[in-house]
């Protein structure tokens, strides 16, 4: 009878893209931790895990100073280990795009990601937040990490989630979109599961989906992480159109990031062990990366002053 | 399943895509280098029988081959029993149970379960690598089930030892006396315990026959007996084939017999024991349905039918055999389920990235090989997953079959290994005919978001564990055991510890 209740319209939602066990998920993806990565294999999910970094500082202190060592660290992560890939993008304020781009230059392969939509709680006039949006894409932004209404989410307002990430999309142009779901306020697994297909909806094939601003307590884990996949797998194999994953928050330890590629590997295959399709919204794991590959390399730890400093966000 | 992508539901057909349908690719873009588990098992190249709290010959001088059936090399060699050992290992039982165990305090007995439980968790990675190399599981399993299982059976038996005036409340219980047991080799270490620790919290003593294929851990396990100075002929194992568990188990001095293995066998056990005054325990086959609703969670539903049937290379009892899946959802199931198997990992049992390990014995690779064979000139759909299997060793891939009926010898016959019958129903009812249509009843598996669909489907399907949204799930204080053809007698809880006791 109460057809319009939040509850009502969450119900038709999940029956439509279906529901998720918590306790299932969490015993699936308790065994990506016990694999045992060794030797050839490590070195490559490490750099692969680099390659796939988008190199972060989201504070109110950040400077243009901050912003060019960030983007110098992005294009040369360690100087002791040339074929170390370049991270995939720095993501940044709207307002340090710019400084980003005079550091990187207009055509580099270093991507610059910049957070929009009144980040992190979305809560200004969807005006506003367009608006801001064109000002990062005309300031050089490539790629727009957005967040959805999380209130209208839980009102059951599923047009409004929608049409705002579809004028989002429009203001992008050819940036590359990824919309941040807040994983943490949406609360279930089920919730996460319908938001990521309300999105997947109406973003463009080699958008992204993110679970987190890394601005809340719970960020990214293997359990969202591991919805998100399977969200992103089934509506590739219904509809053809690809969608990327970013987890972000978190993300601290090499062993972490190869757990998450692990995950990537046995439940989207190979052909999202790419940049182009998932990315690790970090900071402080690009220096445990390099000092793992490091330690591969010469069989001991280095000390962590011998790596140079990135950032001090998430 | 409708559709995930449109807004709008039930849209008209869609022409006939050009494009091939959207496919995930398993490759070898990251393969993991192996990652073999290199802890020394501490196997002997010869292991006598245990009688009476020593490492004895056997009287017949005979010694058979142990094999590691992930390469078919030999690793030990292993006693074989006569009649005369055997009536040596009753002999030593009787008298513990007269002079030495059947008198002790259930505290004293109590001790001696603490101490052998956590001998076993101190040796456990030792145990783990020799549960693996004997019997073929993957090291995984043998590290996180096998091993801490048995030792938390012992920790539970123990808990109980010195508590029994309470065990049945209104009653006094008592030992039985001597007991024979003979276990399988699917899970060897841990149905010893299964086996061995209720029955010696009672203050029973016990003569036990490991299986063939598998008896190396056990005969480790008298090394954690003797270390615990446990009582001589408290426990005493003897080795050897069907023909030695036969000597066991029609011996005339145990009082009660217990016994895991085949139904054949159980049958021929009942026939033989008919009109003795002996307790048995028989814990028999299985032929499971796991039974998937529509409104399953499916990516966690298919995640328990892998679990289900490929845990242990579906070596297991209460393996769920037979998925009965509604046939809304049937498709979507079934291409979940190929793309979960595309990235199950079978081979080297050692790798502790390996998923799915050796088939125990080539006996058993070739019942397996004969049923699926069996299944493929019946018309079931065969899926397999793709890979390389190593060229040495006893090895089967996960296997399902689609279309299945239930005429089917592959639905109605347990195949104790790594394949699937995938059957569908439309109603409630005809999944309950469907599930309980089985000479079997050993265990079941609902999937459902509905609760009270849970507590009608558990109520209604015969079987003695039903799993609700899991599966394959055990602990030290839940009974298991069977209905029908699957046998009776419970192990684990209270109710198995009381199996192994007389009221008085």
């Amino acid at each position: 009878m109460v057809v319009s209740s939040p509850p009502a319209a969450l119900r038709r939602l999940f029956d439509a893209v279906g529901t998720v066990d918590a306790v299932g998920i969490d015993e699936r993806v308790a065994k990506f931790t016990t694999r045992s990565i060794k030797k050839s294999s490590k070195v490559w999910g490490l750099k692969k895990a680099v390659s796939m970094v988008d190199l972060t500082t989201l504070e109110g202190k950040d400077t243009p100073g901050k912003v060019a060592s960030l983007c110098h660290k992005a294009l040369q992560p360690h100087t002791e280990l040339p074929d170390v890939p370049m991270v995939a993008a720095v993501c940044v304020y709207p307002s340090m795009v710019r400084f980003a781009r005079a550091v990187l230059g207009p055509d580099s392969p270093v991507r610059i990601a910049s957070v929009a939509t009144a980040f992190p709680s979305g809560q200004s006039p969807l005006r506003t937040r367009l608006a801001e949006v064109k000002a990062a894409v005309s300031a050089g932004a490539d790629e727009i990490d957005m967040v959805i209404n999380r209130g209208a989410f839980l009102a059951g307002e599923f047009q409004v989630v929608q049409d705002e990430i579809s004028a989002v999309v429009a203001a992008c142009g050819r940036a590359t979109l990824k919309v941040i779901l807040e994983v943490s306020e949406l609360e279930t697994y089920d919730n996460i599961r319908a938001a990521s297909f309300l999105a997947m909806r109406v973003i463009r094939p080699g958008d992204f989906i993110k679970t987190s601003t890394g601005k809340t307590s719970l960020n990214a884990t293997l359990g969202n992480n591991q919805v998100m996949l399977e969200a992103i797998r089934d509506f590739y194999l219904e509809t053809g159109r690809a969608v990327g994953l970013k987890p972000a928050g978190g993300i601290r330890s090499a062993k972490q990031a190869l757990q998450f590629l692990t995950a990537v590997k046995e439940t989207l295959g190979d052909a999202w062990l790419t940049n182009a399709r998932y990315r690790f919204g970090a900071s402080s794991l690009l220096n445990d990366l390099l000092r793992q590959l490091e330690k591969e390399r010469t069989g001991a730890y280095r000390a962590p002053y011998y790596f140079s400093d990135a950032s001090e966000s998430y | 399943m409708p559709s995930l992508a449109s807004k709008n539901q039930s849209a008209p057909a869609r022409p006939r895509p050009r494009r091939p349908a959207p496919a995930l690719i398993f490759g070898d873009l990251w393969e993991f280098d192996p990652a073999p588990e290199t802890a020394d098992p501490k196997i002997k190249s010869r292991y006598d029988l245990f009688i009476n709290g020593a490492f004895v010959a056997p009287k017949t001088g005979v010694y058979f081959d142990s094999i590691n059936p992930a390469n078919e090399e030999k690793i030990a060699e292993i006693a074989l029993a006569g009649t005369a050992d055997v009536d040596a290992a009753y002999a030593a039982a009787q008298r513990a149970f007269a002079t030495t165990w059947g008198r002790l305090p259930g505290r004293d007995r109590a001790k001696y379960l603490y101490r052998i439980a956590r001998l076993l968790q101190d040796r456990a990675r030792e145990f783990a690598v020799a549960e693996t190399l004997d019997g073929g599981k993957p090291i995984k399993e043998s590290r996180d089930f096998d091993v801490p299982m048995a030792a938390a059976h012992f920790f539970y038996h123990a808990g109980w030892a010195d508590k029994l005036e309470y065990v049945a409340p209104g009653a006094r219980v008592a030992p039985l006396g001597v007991v024979g047991q003979v276990i399988p080799w699917n899970f060897p270490l841990l149905m010893l315990a299964w086996k061995l620790a209720p029955a010696l919290a009672m203050g029973n003593t016990v003569v036990l026959k490991p299986a063939e294929t598998t008896s190396v851990t056990c005969l480790k396990f008298a090394e954690i007996l003797q270390e615990a100075g446990l009582p001589p002929g408290v426990v005493n194992f003897v080795t050897g084939p069907g023909a030695v568990g036969a000597a066991v188990l029609q011996h005339p001095t145990p009082a009660k017999i217990a016994f895991t293995g085949s139904t054949a066998v159980g049958k021929e056990i009942l026939r033989v024991l008919a009109g003795s005054t002996k307790k048995m325990t028989l814990e028999l086959g299985g032929k499971a349905a796991n039974i998937v609703f529509a409104d399953a969670p499916l990516d966690q539903a298919v995640e328990g039918i892998v679990n289900g049937i490929f845990f242990n290379q579906g070596h297991v009892c209460c393996a769920g055999s037979r998925l009965l899946v509604h046939e809304s959802v049937a498709a979507a199931v079934l291409a979940k389920l190929k793309n979960r198997l595309r990235v199950l990992r079978v081979g080297d049992p050692m790798d502790k990235n390996t998923d799915v390990g050796a088939i125990n014995s080539r006996a058993q690779l070739q019942k397996i090989t004969a049923l699926v064979a069996s299944g493929v000139q019946a018309g079931a759909e065969l899926f397999q997953a793709p890979g390389q299997l190593p060229t040495k060793g006893f090895y089967f891939r996960p296997t399902i079959f689609s279309g299945v009926t239930m005429s089917h010898r592959i639905a109605r016959e347990e195949i104790f290994g790594p394949v699937l019958s995938i059957l569908t129903f439309r109603t409630v009812d005809e999944a309950i005919e469907k599930a309980n249509n089985t000479a079997y009843g050993l265990s079941a598996g609902v999937w459902t978001d509905k609760g009270s669909r849970i507590l009608k489907m558990s109520t209604e399907l015969k079987a003695g564990v039903v799993w609700a949204n899991t599966y394959n799930k055990f602990d030290p204080t839940s009974p298991f055991g069977g209905y029908k053809e699957s046998g009776f007698g419970r192990e684990g809880g209270r109710q198995g510890l009381l199996d192994y006791a007389q009221r008085l």
